[in-house]
């Protein structure tokens, strides 16, 4: 794949001119903040706790396998960022990292990061951990992305694992409070992507890449947009009743719900580009505050709701 | 892969440029894997307590 590249264009094109800051750059470091953060908070609201130290190491292990995904994605869809105002100006496209480094980067990284966190830490979280990066390049980046409307409704999977591969670093196991963890974030990424890709559809158009906009239209992806926020919303609030959030989340939760839902019928009824990303902005916000607020009940002593679901978990 | 009107930012670059960049690879690098090492101590530390040097051979 590299070959042609590395002849036409001389010795350097074939590779190793690449600063440290250009394999940074592959590891998608914006993405790579949030899995962070919503894996750090699946550790600290999972029962048992554990030392400070393995709690790091779990934390490096998921954020370096978040990034070797990342590698292996903009490995694939050079192609496609190359055509896209949004990303062109990644390492590949921009000629800085050649294809078969960053394959390589990623490759090395995501299995450094399996085996050192199944090594270290816990081999379930390890499982989970390459499980998430094989959904999320192969799965999504080769199959889906190109393929379907729905691509990112379930590559959003990937993106939904770090707070139960946190919590499977401290427990173990996969349970009820995890999986809600997992599904407010899976059912947070249609409304947040497709309001991104209502104003951005042009250039998905451009790059052949069929998002929901683009094959669908603007009024069904409007439509899709409100149906998700219909599910996630009352996920957003679920955590309080399987042991994780108290009086407090359960009201905040209601009250973001209640705005993500009042942004996301603006959408619905097609009020232009500038709802969308209002919808967008607001959705990041929304995501953060859900999980900031799983960490800040507890540090302020408020107690969390008796599970309903009991002896299930 | 579709990267016509790209230019390899190698090119035009004196030989001082790529072999700074390479010794900054190889120092990330070098500093990545001393870091590995450490951390593999740190952790079998903190797993066998003070009990690390009491084992059976």
């Amino acid at each position: 794949m590299i070959d042609l590249e590395a002849t036409r264009s001389g010795a350097f094109a074939a590779g190793g001119n690449a600063s440290v800051r250009d394999f940074v750059a592959l590891l998608k470091p914006r993405v790579m903040s949030l899995v962070v953060f919503t894996a750090f908070v699946g550790i600290a609201v999972a029962p048992g706790g554990m030392h400070p130290v393995l709690a790091a190491t779990a934390l490096l292990c998921i954020a370096v396998g978040a990034g070797a995904s990342g590698a292996l994605n903009m490995w694939y869809d050079a192609d496609i960022d190359a055509r896209m105002g949004r990303t062109r100006l990644r390492p590949i496209p921009r000629g800085a990292v050649t294809p078969g480094e960053a394959l390589a980067f990623g490759l090395v990284l995501s299995v450094f990061s399996v085996l050192t966190l199944g090594l270290l830490v816990s081999w379930a979280a390890s499982a989970l951990l390459a499980f998430t990066i094989f959904f999320y390049a192969v799965v999504y980046t080769m199959w889906l992305k190109r393929s379907t409307p729905q691509n990112i409704v379930i590559g959003g999977a990937s993106g939904a694992f770090p707070p139960m591969i946190g919590w499977a670093a401290v427990t173990g196991t996969v349970s009820i409070e995890s999986i809600v963890l997992f599904l407010i974030i899976f059912f947070w990424t249609p409304p947040h992507f497709w309001a991104l890709a209502l104003y951005k559809s042009a250039d998905y158009r451009r790059a052949g890449v069929p998002m929901l906009p683009v094959v669908a239209g603007d009024a069904a992806t409007r439509r899709q947009i409100f149906a998700y926020s219909l599910i996630l919303v009352p996920l957003g609030m679920a955590p309080a009743a399987v042991g994780l959030g108290g009086p407090l989340y359960l009201a905040v939760s209601g009250v973001l719900g209640a705005l993500f839902l009042g942004l996301a019928w603006q959408v619905r009824r097609g009020e232009g580009d500038a709802a969308a990303r209002r919808l967008f902005a607001f959705s990041i916000l929304y995501l953060f505050l859900l999980f900031a607020l799983l960490l800040v009940e507890p540090a302020i002593g408020i107690a969390p709701f008796a599970s309903l679901a009991g002896g299930l978990s | 892969m579709a990267q016509d009107e790209e230019k390899s930012s190698g090119e035009g670059l004196d030989a001082e440029a790529y072999n700074r960049r390479r010794r900054g690879r190889s120092l990330a690098i070098a500093f990545v894997l001393a870091g590995l090492a450490v951390l593999f101590y740190v952790v079998t530390v903190i797993k066998l307590g003070p009990g690390v040097m009491n084992r059976p051979l």
